[in-house]
């Protein structure tokens, strides 16, 4: 399974302050051994929302908001993707990096194509039917 | 913490620490079997203490030293006084160190040699490849005895017995806990990436059963290159496999059906296609080209599949690539499905009666005797050149060998819709 580990902002982030070298070099480190054990797939950090945008959506109307944004602690400051077991693993690596200071990181699960179940069905069996059919129709026309 | 909290709290762990963990309990005690029941006493011990304890600050740590105790106590108790266990107990009793020491060597390279090493001795070509595969995704991988039986539809005793098995022959062979000597490296390195792509495979493409695709056992697999290639980045065909495997696993959402059927590569919605895995898998690939050295099997394969990931939609598809890329994988690494193979792309590039002409010569190949894509691909190139009663008779032909029961719907599919009686 997939998990997003989200990093939420603080107010260094959101005052643009860069981590120091000591916490870089251990983010680093932190990083290298995720990779080493094949459990990382992706990561950023992000720049503060003063430099973000928001688009709100209201029937067809569509209103672009800039940055910064208020409410510091919902916003997010970084991410990764990882591949786990299950969420007790993912939880088990989350503890091992270097955060501090009542930082909180969550950690969600990343939907599977069996999470959408019989919902999915009816309109992907639509898609799959028109693609046989299309698929047959090109195999005539050659 | 409740005792099922904790529970599930130690399988994680031990799912991150259990490689490393034998992996360094072999080199200090030589014999992989020996390591693996430390390692396994210190999973009970944890079992027991972190439910009331708490799980310690640093598990990995706390494991090996409760692993090395274990050791030295059996040693003790044995009364194994000739020199190599005295040895032994004094190198022990050495390493006995601080768990910030303990954190520090977690972090050092060695581990990683340990953890190239165990993989070398998992897929020794001492052991049978089945075995082979038990051993790597028990003591790599991390994955249960249970896990691997269900994985691979097998009892779990039988899986038991490999495993036993194997440690025993490896012992009785004395395969050493070492690097293969640099003149095997390429062959041992091969026989590694053989034990993983043939996981892999298991979970892509499932030779028997119901189910089409076990992506399990695609993961695991994944994270086992994964892993292979921090501990080896210098080696192209790691690398390879690595990008082989991340642009296939790409696809794993496209090429299962709503019914959990296959759906062929160009007749997959390539909207589905894992964008993440596929740049992965392209980078990988492109880490393998960047140390310049001949491209090998893995890294051709690799090239082929980026050639269709890289393609927006199957019109897009540069045939006359794959079919090169094809006759390199020909030249150094013969074999009649990579001939099949080569003549699909032909065919694609260059025409159905090109191809055909080719999947013709391989006929009577007895390798393919019961090989069910050989007729499907005959039966396919037939039916693009209009010659639908041979093209029906070969698909079926097909239906009939495939072990898979959503292979055989799909081809039995495809007769009814060439028409006419039969199907």
């Amino acid at each position: 399974m997939r998990v997003m580990v989200i990093v939420k902002a603080t107010e260094e982030t959101e005052a643009g302050v860069m981590p120091g070298q000591e916490l870089l070099a251990e983010m680093g480190k932190y990083n290298e051994e995720l990779v080493k054990a094949g459990v990382m797939l992706a990561g950023e950090g992000l720049s503060a929302s003063s430099g973000g945008r928001r688009v709100r959506f209201d029937g067809k109307k569509r209103t672009v908001i800039d940055g910064p944004f208020a409410e510091t602690k919902e916003l997010i400051a970084g991410f990764w993707l990882w591949q786990v077991k299950s969420m007790d693993e993912a939880v088990e690596w989350l503890k091992r990096a270097p955060f501090d200071g009542g930082a909180e990181v969550e950690i969600r699960r990343v939907f599977e194509d069996d999470d959408f179940g019989e919902a999915f069905t009816p309109e992907l069996r639509d898609r799959e039917a028109r693609q046989r059919v299309e698929a047959e129709a090109n195999a005539k026309k050659r | 913490m409740s005792g099922a909290a904790a529970r599930r709290t130690v399988e994680a762990v031990w799912r991150i620490e259990s490689a490393k963990l034998v992996a360094g309990l072999t080199r200090l005690v030589g014999d992989l079997g020996q390591a693996e029941d430390l390692a396994q006493d210190a999973l009970v011990v944890a079992l027991e203490k972190w439910p009331e304890a708490g799980v310690p600050e640093n598990p990995g740590a706390w494991l090996m030293a409760t692993a090395k105790h274990r050791a030295l106590d059996h040693f003790r108790r044995a009364k194994m006084l000739d020199r190599r266990h005295e040895d032994l107990t004094r190198r022990l009793e050495a390493e006995r160190p601080s768990p910030e020491a303990e954190l520090h060597a977690a972090l050092d390279d060695a581990i990683g040699d340990d953890l190239l090493r165990l993989i070398f001795m998992t897929c020794h070509p001492v052991l049978a490849l089945q075995a082979r595969v038990a051993l790597t995704l028990r003591l790599l991988g991390g994955l249960t005895s249970e896990e691997i039986a269900r994985a691979f539809l097998v009892p779990v005793t039988t899986v038991q017995q490999r495993i036993v098995r194997a440690k025993r022959t490896l012992k009785e062979s004395r395969v050493p806990f070492e690097l293969p000597p640099a003149h095997e490296l390429g062959e041992r390195l091969e026989a590694v990436l053989g034990v993983i792509y043939l996981i892999f495979n298991e979970g892509y493409s499932a030779t028997a059963g119901e189910d089409w695709v076990r992506p399990a056992l695609c993961e695991d697999a994944l994270r086992l290159g994964r892993i292979l290639a921090g501990l080896a980045p210098e080696e192209p065909e790691v690398h390879g496999l690595v990008a082989l495997m991340e642009i296939q696993a790409s696809r794993l959402r496209a090429r299962r059906g709503p019914e959990g059927e296959p759906v062929l590569l160009l007749d997959q919605d390539r909207g589905r296609w894992d964008q993440l895995l596929i740049r992965r898998g392209l980078e990988a690939l492109e880490r393998a080209e960047s140390l310049r050295r001949p491209l090998g099997p893995y890294c051709l394969q690799g090239a082929i599949a980026a050639c269709h990931a890289r393609a927006k939609a199957p019109g897009e598809t540069d045939w006359e690539a794959i079919v090169a890329l094809y006759d390199a994988l020909a030249e150094i690494d013969p074999s009649p499905v990579v001939e099949l193979n080569r003549a699909v792309a032909v065919g694609m590039a260059f025409g159905p009666e090109a191809g055909l002409a080719l999947v013709d010569e391989l006929v009577s190949e007895p390798a393919l005797k019961s090989y069910h894509w050989l007729p499907s691909v005959r039966g396919d190139l037939l039916a693009k050149l209009g010659r639908t009663e041979e093209a029906r008779s070969e698909i079926e032909r097909a239906a009939f060998l495939t072990q898979n029961l959503r292979e055989r719907e799909l081809l039995l599919g495809r007769v009814k819709s060439l028409g006419g009686h039969g199907g």
